[in-house]
């Protein structure tokens, strides 16, 4: 981040667009005062808040953050929201008065001793905004507040906010990708080049008009511009797997029941519902990873290819060419320490002769464009880069089923696009494909037929 | 919530820790019957329901005898030898030494489950940090901290799922252990770094700190810990009296 020469008056509410890269997150942190020291990094040029250094310790600046379950401190939820004013050194009496305010303000209506562990995503981001609002802060930072959340979540965020803006007068920049949320909330849109400066600023309308196709393209959800849906060849195949009046769940307890549903070749199924619905769990339990509660997942004849016909008795090495699995978190399923032999792993365990493998990892790479990183450490891409090669890791051995958890969560409008496009190939090529998913434009683009849990 | 629950956390840490300063002095069955009747008459104040307290004690009613067990087989003999087969020798002196460590684990662990089994992470925090002065950054920061293992366990059963899905899953469990911690690391790392810039964010660390909970200490608190230490107390006069007393190290 370089250049950037910005005046930002009281009262302003601004959305702060960019590409990945730009330097939007490190200039809200510089702005909150949480950068660090000159011993991490480099510094030129000023900013001031206020006329001065900004200093959290100040409490004029409250930030909130992308991630729900990192920005939760404390294990009530009064005394999170009151963790800001008692850092603040405010007496006693008063937090507790403005902790009452705060809990009001964002709409939360919670005991104060409620454990905040218990809360939902859109929850847990209003606790955090709560936790901010207490210590009266005059500019609000927002990196991402939504995210990480389902679309209700999202705009109980939003309207928090907009609320409290309402009522305090607070200057806002936020950062978002999305920017249909947040056009209704705000006054100016900044831009930022990935080069350093600033590519446009003004009125929101008249930015995304002039510079909608720049933005588009470096990932920005432009409103009018998401609705997209590739085109699709092939015709629905053979069944591959059924689900019999199906009970999914944890350690036994059961958290959703009488599920039926068939999945077939060059058919996109959406599983779709709330935080908590279970989504995530029946997705592990038809790709063979958990065991059902009751009921049964079968694999037709097709998929069994002479094995047994339960996913989850198979295998480990047996999954790899039936049933591939994408978690939400890509990490999570990282073993290698390059982009390259990441992707040799399931070839490896497959047995495949050498030179085969070599030929479907340097495919991969350069189908998913990681050519240029195939000796870095997978944990070390951007967020983006690390979706891309979880995605691969699976289809290195071309599973006829694929299953996905969340692939498009947090993802910026490119990286979208991008999985969109593959997986309709996939589909084409007579795979099928299950995901779970918030994303409502993203089961549009795609599903064939939805499961609402 | 009893009478008991609401007393400073740090009261019943100190409690237990004096109880177990004055058992572990002593190796002798009288001083630990002692402690243990004394805390059996005092169960019904401060303690749980029957229930809970089986739920809650059994670990160290499992490991008492077989601590003894092993002071049986293996402790040092004196006296009449009854059995000998390699290395195990049965004796008098090994028996009343089984009885003496297995009453004497039940005489330290008891209380300190019972004690410690009301207590909120929480409220600890705030009586180290108020009432014994320990440093907030320090405290505040392990309590925060205490939020994210929840999350690793998530973690973890991920990392063994994504394994199996990966196709290395049959064998080599053990092997596979130091890859998935060097996985949770980075993801704790991670996490940590998010939730000290979130602690951060909002002022933490600042010179001048208050507390929205006033960690008390008055009278219920000193006579929980006067209590600790009279029934240690009572134990040591009861062994010397009885001349059992058996100083850990003469």
């Amino acid at each position: 981040m370089d250049g950037i020469d910005l005046d930002i008056r009281p009262g302003e509410r601004v959305l702060l667009l960019g590409p990945s890269g730009a330097g939007k997150s490190t200039l809200l942190s510089a702005l909150a005062g949480v950068l660090g020291g000159a011993d991490e990094g480099e510094q030129h040029g000023e900013l001031t808040i206020d006329g001065r250094e900004p200093d959290p310790a100040h409490g004029r600046v409250g930030l909130v953050l992308q991630d729900p379950e990192s920005q939760v401190i404390m294990a009530r939820v009064g005394d999170d929201v009151a963790f800001g004013c008692e850092n603040l050194g405010i007496e006693r009496e008063e937090i507790w008065h403005r902790v009452g305010e705060a809990l009001d303000a964002v709409g939360l209506d919670l005991a104060l001793d409620r454990s905040t562990a218990a809360l939902s995503g859109g929850q847990k981001q209003r606790l955090a905004l709560a936790g901010v609002l207490a210590m009266r802060p005059g500019l609000l930072l927002l990196d991402e507040p939504t995210a990480n959340l389902d679309p209700d979540g999202v705009l109980e965020v939003r309207d928090s906010v907009s609320r409290v803006l309402e009522a305090t007068g607070a200057t806002l920049v936020v950062v978002e990708h999305r920017v249909d949320v947040w056009l209704p909330v705000v006054d100016r849109v900044i831009v930022l080049s990935p080069e350093g400066g600033v590519i446009a600023d003004g009125d929101p309308d008249a930015v995304l008009v002039d510079h909608g196709e720049t933005l588009a393209a470096s990932g920005v959800w432009v409103p009018g511009r998401e609705a997209w849906s590739p085109e699709r060849f092939a015709r629905p195949g053979e069944a591959l797997l059924t689900a019999d009046s199906l009970s999914v769940g944890r350690a036994g307890t059961v958290v959703r029941s009488e599920i039926d549903l068939e999945l077939r070749e060059g058919v996109a199924t959406a599983l779709s519902g709330a935080n908590g619905s279970g989504k995530t769990t029946l997705a592990l339990t038809l790709a063979g990873l958990l065991p059902s509660v009751a009921g049964e997942v079968a694999a037709s004849d097709a998929l069994r290819a002479g094995i047994g016909p339960h996913p989850y008795r198979w295998k480990s090495r047996d999954l790899l060419t039936r049933i591939g699995m994408v978690f939400q978190e890509p990490e999570h399923q990282f073993l290698a320490s390059t982009v390259r032999s990441e992707l040799e792993v399931g070839p490896k365990a497959q047995r495949l002769p050498e030179p085969e493998v070599r030929d479907r990892v340097d495919q991969l790479l350069q189908r998913l464009r990681l050519e240029h990183l195939a000796e870095a450490n997978p944990f070390t891409l951007s967020g983006g880069e690390k979706r891309r090669l979880s995605v691969a890791t699976a289809l290195a051995t071309r599973p006829r089923l694929l299953v996905l958890d969340e692939p498009t969560f947090g993802q910026d409008a490119r990286t979208w696009r991008e999985q969109v496009a593959l997986l309709a190939e996939l589909l084409d090529e007579g795979s099928a494909v299950l995901f779970a998913t918030h994303d409502r434009v993203f089961v549009e683009a795609l599903a064939d037929q939805e499961v609402s849990l | 919530m009893t009478a008991f629950a609401r007393v400073n956390p740090v009261a019943k840490l100190a409690a237990a820790l004096l109880l177990a300063a004055c058992l572990v002095l002593t190796i002798d069955p009288v001083s630990a019957a002692t402690a243990l009747l004394l805390t059996g008459i005092a169960l019904p104040f401060i303690g749980p329901g029957w229930r809970t307290f089986w739920a809650r004690t059994w670990p160290v009613w499992v490991a008492a005898p077989l601590t003894g067990l092993t002071i049986l087989l293996y402790g040092q003999a004196s006296g009449t030898v009854y059995v000998e087969f390699l290395a195990v020798r049965i004796s008098d002196g090994s028996i009343e030494l089984a009885v003496a460590t297995t009453l004497r684990v039940l005489a330290i662990g008891l209380p300190a489950v019972v004690l410690f089994s009301s207590v909120d992470p929480t409220d600890l925090a705030d009586g180290l940090a108020q009432v014994w002065r320990l440093p907030n950054r320090f405290v505040l920061g392990a309590l925060a901290g205490l939020r994210l293992v929840g999350l690793f366990i998530d973690d973890w059963r991920y990392l063994e799922l994504a394994r199996r899905a990966r196709g290395v899953g049959d064998t080599g469990r053990i092997r596979r252990i130091p890859g998935q911690v060097f996985a949770l690391l980075v993801l704790s790392i991670r996490r940590g770094t998010k939730l000290a810039t979130a602690m951060e964010a909002r002022a933490f660390g600042g010179a001048h700190r208050t507390w929205a909970r006033e960690s008390r200490f008055g009278a219920a608190e000193w006579l929980v810990v006067a209590s600790g230490a009279l029934v240690g107390a009572a134990a040591i006069v009861a062994a010397v009296v009885t001349g059992e007393w058996n100083f850990i190290a003469g």
